[in-house]
């Protein structure tokens, strides 16, 4: 089911005409209101004059995490603080997260957008949906939960960490769709069949994001369950989830291109590549009010088709991700740095600033190790000191991170060194 | 009255503690005692030797997180009920104990290695009660 028909299958003319109206009155919104763009453009010496349409786009400055984190919290809002109705916020690179804020008007925009990407998935107002992405400053939670409530489908708000009352319910409300992490769906499936439920469910489609997965880790659970599931894409700097997701044919994730103006760039020379070709997908949000943002830079590595789809949507299409062009890794659904870790671990003074991270899945969950070596004079020989450390550092990291991991001490050098650019992470999950 | 015993930090993977002792098997070290207190993660060794600063440097060197650790090896009558009959002086001074272990040389001889955080309050209560204590020159000569 197609949710918006006049947006979603428009012509290239038609859109092009849209998207050149909006990034003009976008660029002027954003240089009148907000003082840290004003200054980047005037560096670069363009003026919101210059900019007639989406062509010229590629005189404006790109903007990337770094912009937001030097604008902490708020710098880079467009909007008076009394027209915010709602912030969320993810890592930042180190410590700081990057805060994001939405207007009254951006938030029907957010909802609008996942119903669109719900509707791909086959999702209509008579389903039940079960919400299982974190509630709060994370964006996957309510920013499904608006979605399918626009929808108009039954939402069920379960939030994340019960997946025995997300069974039961699952079971016993019928509930008949599902918005949850891919990882996360696979290891449900686990516990469903575990606790001999798998015939008793009556789920048809499933809606994950906030993470890679591959092809065959959505086959797998398409087979486990009996269900389809789609790739809902998105990131909290733009909105959230519902910037892209793939339609029943399965062959690139359709962009809400009249809000998300894309591009796709190499990530070295920073100029534009040809359709087809990967690269780094860059956003510019076309209509929000909140923290409007030109020429993002999402680091995430992908390729980009206009061919009209077999669906009939006529929206641009990106293609499965092939990785980042930067170090952040996503752990169940969290964002993390490695220069979140060093910078955590600065602050405690028995380790070393050597630090290795084991990322791995065991039963369809991210697990994340971090072995740190412990400095030789902080060494103790009773087992209770060793814990108290472990512990320490271990709570640490969960307040840097916001995910708890196992820490493990190292004796003195036996973490390797290496020549040139350090390696601190292993990532034993195959995503891309 | 006390000895340096020689506590090393191992990771709990296999082969490491054979490490350690081929360490010391290549450089002469005597261990005359041994425990190894181990959890998921790690073990501690910790070791009483004939010869613990030179034990200590060639572990180290050999990159083992090695110290030295102050411990009181306290002579005990082979006889029933003689190590209770220690350890209650040593509670009623209100001394509490890290951790011990046994250590025997002879037939007829046997010690506990004692490891406490209020070392001088239990050297004077075994000094007053004439408890005998191993020296390290006792030990070395092992």
């Amino acid at each position: 089911m197609i949710w918006n028909e006049k947006m979603e299958c428009m012509s290239r003319e038609e859109m092009t005409a849209l998207q050149d109206e909006r990034l003009v009155k976008l660029v002027k919104y954003v240089y009148d209101n907000v003082e840290y763009y004003r200054n980047k453009m005037d560096k670069c010496g363009v003026k919101p004059e210059d900019i007639k349409g989406v062509c010229d786009i590629t005189k404006l400055p790109y903007t990337t995490k770094d912009d937001l984190r030097d604008t902490y919290p708020f710098g880079l809002f467009a909007a008076p603080h009394s027209d915010i109705v709602r912030i969320h916020a993810s890592s930042g690179t180190t410590g700081k997260a990057t805060v994001v804020g939405y207007t009254q008007n951006d938030i029907d925009m957010w909802s609008e957008c996942v119903a669109r990407c719900m509707s791909m998935a086959g999702v209509t107002k008579d389903d039940i949906i079960q919400v299982a992405y974190g509630y709060g400053l994370f964006t996957g939670g309510l920013g499904a939960h608006y979605g399918a409530e626009k929808l108009g489908a039954m939402v069920v708000p379960m939030s994340t960490g019960n997946s025995k009352k997300l069974t039961t319910m699952m079971v016993d409300f019928g509930a008949t769709a599902i918005a949850c992490t891919p990882s996360y769906l696979l290891h449900l499936s686990e516990v469903l069949r575990d606790e001999g439920l798998l015939d008793k469910i009556k789920l048809k489609a499933a809606v994950c994001g906030a993470e890679p997965w591959t092809e065959k880790m959505r086959r797998e659970i398409e087979t486990r369950l009996n269900i389809t599931a789609h790739d809902i894409y998105g990131l909290s700097e733009i909105m959230g989830p519902g910037v892209a997701c793939d339609c029943e044919h399965h062959e690139g994730l359709h962009i809400c291109e009249d809000y998300f103006y894309p591009e796709i760039i190499d990530s070295k020379t920073l100029e534009p590549v040809s359709d087809g070709e990967t690269g780094e997908l860059v956003f510019t949000t076309l209509t929000k009010e909140g923290i409007p943002l030109i020429r993002y830079r999402t680091k995430d590595l992908t390729s980009i088709t206009r061919e009209k789809c077999k669906c009939g949507r006529t929206s641009v299409r990106i293609s499965r991700f092939k990785g980042r062009s930067d170090d952040m890794l996503i752990i169940r659904g969290v964002n993390v740095f490695p220069s979140q870790v060093e910078a955590a671990l600065i602050n405690v003074e028995e380790v070393t600033p050597h630090y290795m991270m084991i990322v791995d899945r065991e039963n369809n969950l991210d697990t994340l190790e971090i072995q740190v070596e412990v400095d030789s004079k902080y060494y103790t020989d009773e087992i209770k000191g060793i814990e108290k450390l472990t512990k320490k550092i271990a709570g640490v990291i969960q307040s840097a991170l916001g995910i708890s991991a196992k820490i493990k001490l190292m004796g003195p050098n036996s973490l390797k060194r290496s020549e040139g650019k350090a390696v601190h992470v292993i990532d034993n999950r195959k995503l891309y | 009255m006390t000895v340096n015993q020689v506590s090393v930090f191992i990771e709990n993977r296999q082969g490491r503690l054979g490490e350690v002792l081929s360490v010391l098997k290549e450089n002469d070290v005597n261990i005359l005692s041994i425990s190894l207190a181990d959890t998921t993660e790690y073990g501690l060794l910790r070791l009483i030797v004939n010869k613990p600063e030179y034990a200590k440097e060639v572990l180290l060197s050999a990159g083992f997180s090695t110290m030295l650790t102050e411990v009181l090896i306290i002579k005990v009558p082979h006889v029933a009920g003689a190590l209770q009959d220690i350890l209650s002086e040593i509670a009623q001074a209100n001394i509490s104990i890290e951790y011990m272990y046994g250590l025997s040389v002879e037939a007829n001889d046997a010690s506990i290695v004692m490891k406490t955080n209020q070392l001088s309050d239990a050297c004077q209560v075994l000094k007053n009660k004439n408890i005998g204590t191993m020296t390290e020159k006792e030990i070395e000569s092992l």
